[in-house]
């Protein structure tokens, strides 16, 4: 599996991440080296296997789906990087 | 201090001969003489006193106190604790602090548990040497050249300098087990599910497990007896009863079969030391009249590959919730209007983000992205499955599988950080145990003699078979 440069370039952008100069050449070779060995895998006989998927094999626990305030307006505001005295703000999405 | 069994300690206090304010400085002074290993990130010297207080009150008034009075621990940076500081070792969490307890913690507090801060760690848990911490390498106090292990080097630091009396840790890899290993005390990770994962820094939500680091088995097993159980806040944590598993390791196991794993010795990056010691302590478990047998084990080679396949692809979606808007840090290096919500979320990941982190979401990304999906995470998701049925089938048969915890004593600082493969290699061991879900557990087995650094042996049991597991730990 050939990792290229336009490869990394879409995945960043999936991500959102940046990566430039010596960072874009180094985690192409990382990477790279990382896919070369994960491909190890193919060695691998799984014909017939179904996927793990769950690893518990009991199903989802769900509880009754009750109203209750267990985090105030003003404690869900406290680690916004940036907020007013109602919401949090976010850089201008429409010009 | 001169205590060693915590039994005695919460005796004493109970009696008054020793108070917990008492106990508490004795802890912050030592933080303090050992600042150097940067094991913690903060104390919560305030929440930690006012707790002590309380408690001592308590006694004072004759009033029952918790099962963990007099228990002083630390805690991973990766559990949220109402109104502390919260980073998992990451620039890109800011000034976070939690508006909620972390269930497992929440049940500590309710025994009387003292929480005297919050220890340094991998970022996000990820890596093996803590190395890839935001605020700096924590040092291994054996020998300040070497790693202590990771990620969670800080919480095993921690209880290895006494520096506390447990901490909490959590595993997805191996992250308790290698760092015991390393640091020369017991790390114990638990089935899957065992313990809620309400509140703990996801990444990657089928792996991921909390644990403890302890000086010996009781305190694990007490511990782990608290912390489990069904909680409303985590779908995914077992319903099964909740043993007392204080009471069951009184109890000695019988003649035991234990499997050990040919291809887990025959690794060429085991050290002759770790395997002679591992080959001479089955020895003596033969002699005690146990059973072993050595079974072949085709994964070995895939065991890696199928654990960064997995983890990485849930930790890219796990991590997509740092996006500079809700919490956290947020970039202010915008340099295009027409773009600047997309541009935020891209420069604060990006400035956010350490190395390693970055390096394990693009490869989770790839793994999960259209035409890559089938050959590389479904590929993977079937290695899990054939892993799986080979330790069910095993347990069918054997009581325990026995390996080593690592395949080597800790190795110095910048050893392994230039080639990712080989740093992943050291954990190569212990995460058997995750991909399967099974409880284990590393307890102190020898010193590489030409480091004096020491090193573990492992136990792996079904899955939750923790109370067999603490039996064998404790009695081998």
């Amino acid at each position: 599996m050939q990792i290229n440069e336009a490869l990394i370039r879409r995945l960043a952008q999936l991500s959102k991440l940046e990566f430039e100069g010596e960072e874009l050449a180094h985690i192409q070779q990382d990477l790279s080296q990382i896919v070369r060995f994960v491909d190890k895998l193919n060695e691998l006989d799984t014909s017939g296997t179904e996927p793990l998927i769950h690893i518990v094999n009991e199903v989802n626990h769900l509880r009754e789906d009750v109203v209750k305030q267990e985090i105030t307006h003003k404690e869900a505001l406290l680690n916004a990087p940036k907020k007013d005295s109602d919401y949090i703000r976010v850089p201008k999405v429409l010009s | 201090m001169n205590y060693t069994d915590f039994a005695t300690l919460h005796q004493d206090l109970k009696s008054q001969k020793i108070s917990c304010q008492e106990i508490l400085r004795y802890y912050l002074n030592k933080i303090e003489a050992n600042k150097h290993l940067n094991a913690f990130l903060e104390i919560f010297e305030q929440s930690a006193v006012q707790k002590a207080r309380e408690i001592d009150e308590k006694i004072k008034q004759g009033k029952e106190v918790g099962r963990l009075a007099g228990m002083v621990i630390g805690i991973k940076d990766v559990f949220a604790y109402k109104g502390h500081g919260l980073n998992a070792s990451s620039k890109i969490l800011g000034n976070f602090k939690s508006i909620y307890t972390a269930t497992c913690v929440q049940r500590l507090l309710n025994e009387d548990a003292i929480i005297i801060g919050r220890l340094n760690c991998d970022e996000f848990a990820m890596g093996s040497s803590n190395e890839n911490s935001a605020f700096g390498n924590v040092l291994n106090p054996l020998n300040t050249e070497y790693v202590p292990g990771g990620s969670s080097g800080g919480s095993a630091v921690a209880v290895a300098v006494d520096l506390c009396w447990a901490s909490l840790g959590t595993d997805t890899g191996g992250s308790i087990r290698q760092p015991a290993s390393f640091c020369g005390i017991i790390g114990f990770k638990p089935s899957y599910g065992r313990i809620s994962r309400y509140g703990m820094v996801a990444y990657a939500s089928s792996f991921d497990q909390a644990g403890t680091f302890t000086k010996n088995i009781e305190d694990a097993a007490l511990l782990l007896s608290i912390m489990s159980g069904s909680d409303e806040y985590d779908a995914t944590v077992s319903e099964r009863p909740v043993e007392n598993y204080t009471e069951v390791i009184k109890t000695k196991p019988e003649k035991l079969k234990f499997a050990v794993l040919k291809a887990t010795l025959e690794n060429e990056g085991l050290a002759d030391y770790v395997k002679s010691a591992f080959e001479n302590k089955i020895k003596e478990f033969e002699k005690q009249g146990h059973t072993i047998e050595y079974i072949d084990f085709p994964y070995l080679d895939y065991l890696i590959p199928t654990y960064y396949v997995l983890t990485t692809a849930e930790a890219s979606s796990n991590l997509a919730r740092y996006d500079g808007i809700r919490y956290g840090y947020r970039s202010e290096n915008i340099t295009d209007s027409e773009t600047a919500l997309e541009q935020t979320y891209i420069k604060s990941r990006s400035e956010g983000f350490g190395k390693e982190v970055k390096r394990r979401i693009m490869l989770g990304t790839f793994v999960l992205s259209a035409g890559y999906y089938d050959a590389y995470y479904t590929k993977a998701q079937k290695a899990r499955r054939l892993i799986y049925d080979f330790l069910k089938n095993t347990f069918v048969q054997y009581d325990a599988i026995l390996l080593p915890t690592t395949p080597t004593s800790a190795f110095k600082f910048g050893e392994k950080t230039k080639d990712p493969v080989s740093m992943y290699l050291s954990d190569i061991y212990t995460v058997l145990a995750n991909l399967g879900g099974n409880p284990a557990i590393s307890v102190p087995l020898g010193k590489n003699p030409s480091t004096e650094m020491p090193f573990g042996i492992q136990i792996i049991t079904d899955t939750f078979n923790d109370s067999k597991l603490l039996q064998i730990a404790k009695y081998l």
